[in-house]
This record gives C-alpha cells, sequence and structure tokens, in this order.
C-alpha cells in the first residue's frame, strides 16, 4: 500500500502553512520529513494519517493494505499519548477493543507487541512509573498491535534524552528492517533522518514546500558500519546547508513572535 | 585511580556553602492535628468550668457531649439526622445525575455547550435558598421543594465541574483514540470518563457541601424534623448545648462525606 501527499495545501486563517506538497510512500519505505522549524512537518503528518482536513488537495492511498492490518496508517506520537489511568497492557490493548477480534485474539496480538518491544515484564504498569523512554516504547507497542502499514511517527524521540533516543532508534531500525512496515518520520535531528530513510523530503520555510528529495545511497543495514558513517555525515551536511539559513530566520520569526 | 589532588590538606581553613532551603515543602505531622484539637477543647473545657465563659453563650464540650448523648438515647437524634440524611440524599442524586448528563452535555457538543453555558452563567449566582418560597409554590408543602432546592444547588456546581473537567482531559489522548479509528462513544467511555473523573470528584467534595448548607437553610425555613430545624429550634429555647450538638453532628457529617470522597479518589484515581 503506498501513502501519497497529493497537492496538499494547508492554511490555519491567514497564515498559509503547507503550499502544494506532493510525495509518495511506497509499500515498505520510510521517508523522513525535515525542514526549519514551524515548516509544516507536524501539520502535514496529521494530514497524511486523517488527523487534519487540508485547505486542498489530500492524502491518499493506492493499493490495498495487509489483510492483517486493523488501522494500515498508524501514529507514534511525540508526547506518547499513553492513557494514564491504564496499565502498559490496558494501553496497548485499547486500539483493538472496538474491532472484532475475540478476547484470546486481542491477548495474542498485545502478548506479541509487548515482546518486540521488550515490554513484557512492565505489562502491569502505569505510565507514571515508566522513563520517558519506556513510554515511547508503549506508544510503539500500541502501534504495532494494530498491524500498521505505515507508521506515522511525528518526532517520536524528541522528547527523551541522547542514550533513550539512540537506544528506540536501534529499535526503529529493527522494527522496520524486513521492509514489512513503511514509515513517515518527521524530524528535526538530520542524524535520525539519515539513520532510518530510505528517502528525505526536506521542506522549506512556511508556508512549507518541497525544497529537495535526497535519497539516501545505502541500505539501512549497511549505514550501522563504520564506513558509512562519513557518507550519512555528508549527507546530513548537505541537508543541512539547504535549511541552514532559513532555520536561522524561522528561528527568529519564533523569538519574535 | 580517585583524583584527590586539590582537596584541602586538614590544616588548611575553609567555609562550609551554607544550606539555604530546599523550596517549601510543609509536611503535615501525624498526630499535630489531633493534638491540636485536643488542645483547643481542653482549654474551651477548662475556660467553661471555671466560669471564665458563661456556658449559656459557649457550654463546655462535655455538655455539648451530654446533650447528643441524650438525643442519641431519646431517638430524636435518628428522627432529625434520617429526615436531613434522606433530603441529602435523594436531592444530591438528583443534582448529580442531571448535572453530570448536561456537563458531559456542553462539554461534548457545540450546541449544548452554547446553549448550556449561557443558561448556567445566568442562573449559578443565584442562591438556591431564595428559590424555596417558589418551589414550595410549585411544588407544595413537604419533601419535595426542600430536595428539590438541594437538587438545584448541586446540580449548576456538578455540571460546571464535569465539562471543566471534560475539557480539560489532553486534547491528544482524544487524537490518539481517533487516530485508531476507535468510536465516539468507546472515545467517551475509556478517554473522556476517566481523564474527566479527578475534577468531577473534586466537584463532589464541592456539591456535598452545597448539599449540606441548603438542607440546613431549607429545614430552618420550613421543616419539623431535620438537623437544620433541630437546631433553630433550640437556638429559640436558648439551648445552646443541643444547638452546638447539631452543629456537632453536622459537622460529623461533613467529615464522614469527605472521608468516602476521599476514599473514592483512592480507589478510582490510584494512577494519578
Amino acid at each position: 500500500m503506498d501513502l501519497i501527499a497529493n497537492h496538499i495545501t494547508h492554511r490555519f486563517g491567514d497564515l498559509a502553512v503547507l503550499d502544494d506538497v506532493s510525495f509518495t510512500v511506497g509499500a515498505g519505505e520510510v521517508v523522513a520529513i525535515v525542514g526549519p522549524s514551524g515548516c509544516g512537518k507536524s501539520t502535514l503528518l496529521s494530514i497524511l494519517g486523517g488527523l487534519l482536513q487540508p485547505t486542498s488537495g489530500a492524502p491518499e492511498l493506492r493499493g490495498a493494505p495487509p489483510s492483517d492490518s486493523l488501522n494500515p496508517l498508524t501514529f507514534v506520537f511525540q508526547d506518547f499519548a499513553l492513557l494514564p489511568w491504564a496499565t502498559v497492557e490496558a494501553n496497548v490493548e485499547f486500539p483493538l477493543l472496538h474491532t472484532q477480534l475475540s478476547a484470546a485474539q486481542r491477548r495474542a496480538l498485545v502478548d506479541d507487541a509487548l515482546r518486540r518491544t521488550g515490554l513484557t515484564d512492565f505489562r502491569q504498569a502505569y505510565p507514571k512509573q515508566l522513563s520517558g523512554g519506556m513510554r515511547q516504547r508503549v506508544g510503539i507497542s500500541r502501534a504495532l498491535a494494530v498491524k500498521p502499514a505505515i507508521l506515522l511517527m511525528d518526532e517520536p524521540l524528541s522528547a527523551l534524552d541522547s542514550q533513550t533516543r539512540e537506544l528506540l532508534m536501534e529499535d526503529f531500525v529493527r522494527l522496520l528492517a524486513d521492509g514489512g512496515m513503511g514509515a513517515v518520520y518527521v524530524t528535526h535531528n538530520l542524524e535520525e533522518a539519515a539513520r532510518l530513510a530510505d528517502r528525505i523530503v526536506v521542506l522549506s520555510r512556511r508556508p512549507g514546500r518541497i525544497r529537495e528529495v535526497v535519497t539516501v545511497p545505502m541500505t539501512r543495514a549497511a549505514r550501522g558500519e563504520v564506513a558509512a558513517r562519513e557518507k550519512l555525515l555528508a549527507l546530513q551536511n548537505q541537508i543541512w546547508s539547504l535549511i541552514r539559513n532559513e532555520a536561522i530566520d524561522a528561528e527568529r520569526e519564533v523569538q519574535h513572535a | 585511580m580517585l583524583d584527590r589532588a586539590g582537596l584541602p590538606a586538614k590544616d588548611e581553613a575553609t567555609r562550609r556553602v551554607r544550606f539555604r532551603g530546599a523550596g517549601f515543602v510543609p509536611a503535615s505531622s501525624r498526630y499535630g492535628g489531633w493534638i491540636a484539637l485536643a488542645l483547643v477543647i481542653a482549654i474551651w473545657q477548662a475556660a467553661g468550668s471555671t466560669g471564665l465563659v458563661n456556658a449559656l453563650f459557649l457550654p463546655t464540650p462535655s455538655a455539648i457531649a451530654r446533650a447528643l448523648y441524650q438525643l442519641a438515647v431519646s431517638g430524636a437524634l435518628w428522627q432529625h439526622l434520617s429526615a436531613s440524611l434522606l433530603r441529602i440524599g435523594v436531592g444530591w442524586m438528583l443534582g448529580t445525575a442531571a448535572g453530570v448528563a448536561v456537563g458531559f452535555a456542553i462539554g461534548l457538543s457545540r450546541l449544548a455547550r452554547s446553549v448550556g453555558i449561557t443558561f448556567i452563567s445566568a442562573l449559578f449566582p443565584i442562591p438556591k435558598i431564595a428559590l424555596l418560597p417558589l418551589l414550595i409554590l410549585w411544588l407544595g408543602i413537604g419533601e419535595e421543594p426542600k430536595i428539590a432546592t438541594i437538587a438545584l444547588g448541586v446540580f449548576f456546581s456538578t455540571a460546571i465541574s464535569v465539562y471543566s473537567g471534560v475539557d480539560a482531559v489532553p486534547r491528544n489522548l482524544i487524537r490518539m483514540a481517533q487516530s485508531f479509528n476507535v468510536p465516539f462513544a468507546t472515545i467517551v467511555r475509556k478517554v473522556i470518563w476517566p481523564g474527566a473523573l479527578p475534577a468531577i470528584l473534586a466537584g463532589f467534595r464541592i456539591t456535598a457541601s452545597v448539599a449540606l448548607l441548603l438542607v440546613v437553610s431549607a429545614e430552618m425555613i420550613g421543616a419539623q424534623y431535620g438537623i437544620g430545624a433541630f437546631v433553630l429550634q433550640a437556638g429559640n429555647l436558648m439551648q445552646t448545648d443541643q444547638l452546638l450538638a447539631g452543629v456537632v453532628i453536622l459537622s460529623i457529617f461533613g467529615l464522614a462525606v469527605g472521608k468516602v470522597i476521599g476514599w473514592l479518589e483512592t480507589r478510582l484515581l490510584h494512577w494519578r
């Protein structure tokens, strides 16, 4: 199943946020979206996931999702969006409650999702008892439970410390390794984008337009090797040079706001 | 190896950095409140026993205890208390049920919000006891106008606390649920209701006080039985020990309600 951003334009009142953004995320592909602050990255992701109506254009799907997918487009939120009154297990089961699945089927999906994210021993814990990294693992586990075709990740690591970010990035690389699941990954962090994405969509300053789509010239598996680091760093520098001046302007604009 | 270079020699003069505090964190002592209460009662008793305070104006705690005991033994206590409890119970439940329903409607529906908030803003500030004569005209002399007064007082506070609670449910949780195509009814049941519960329970504390205030006021205006009627009657007869016994009953009732709500909070909001 492909996800297509088809000429998406969006305005909040008089404020133009996105201007004619078009690209396609192929099955199993990971596309990162980067750009200066306020360029509309998160707005674009909300539109792609059906949580915001664009002013014009539309998000579209091409092809059928995998037959076992319960929610083909599934978000992983920056702030985790966990139900604080529910245990880890109940949070992961939450999106399954309204489906036709039996209790045993739900249980099997929850068990599998918890196992894949290393949360099996924490199933009875409440979110407040967990670290930020563990909370985001619950968010990822919840997303995996519905067997998504494409994960929509809105800066999923930005609220976490650097060590936890690194550990979770390793998890993302592992979870996306087999190509069974694609992702749209919104981030400020160019290193994360270069590490995870097959292609990187670079947006301009508001209103966000596509400045460039950069293809990462190596497989994700190869990026862990020492020889690849230099190439990745060069790629990050190339993208940074594209957005640096606009990032400075955007920062000044935010300060003046 | 641990680098100890630069540490002062034994005979070298140093000054310790003064501790300047760790923020204001008032810790309550476990027995402090009880000790203070016992102390006040002891002073009060001594002041009355020694004739320092006229017993007609302020009877001693022991005299109040005796009055309470006599009330209990004679059965009058139960007669008055049961009348008040019935009015509070029925009035509070009616007001709460209506308040929760209207509060949720205002919290969830644009139409209900625009209509409901206007009416609530206009009617909430009215002292509900002022409506008792009108309610007597409408509903007759009996339990109904007193219960209706309590229900009205409880309704407005409950509706406000419920829609404030619904408003306070983090929007990201609702968006999360929508992103999983969770139906509206399930979102209300599994996200909005538990999310609003802290505010709703906090509202219960307020409405319990409102109900107590209104039942006493209503009973003082027109009732033969009830704690309010009893207190008024005792005041008219200058039986201040009986009057204060009634006040003690009200205080105990308020404390008991607070304990029940505290227990509910512990049970239902343990996740906080």
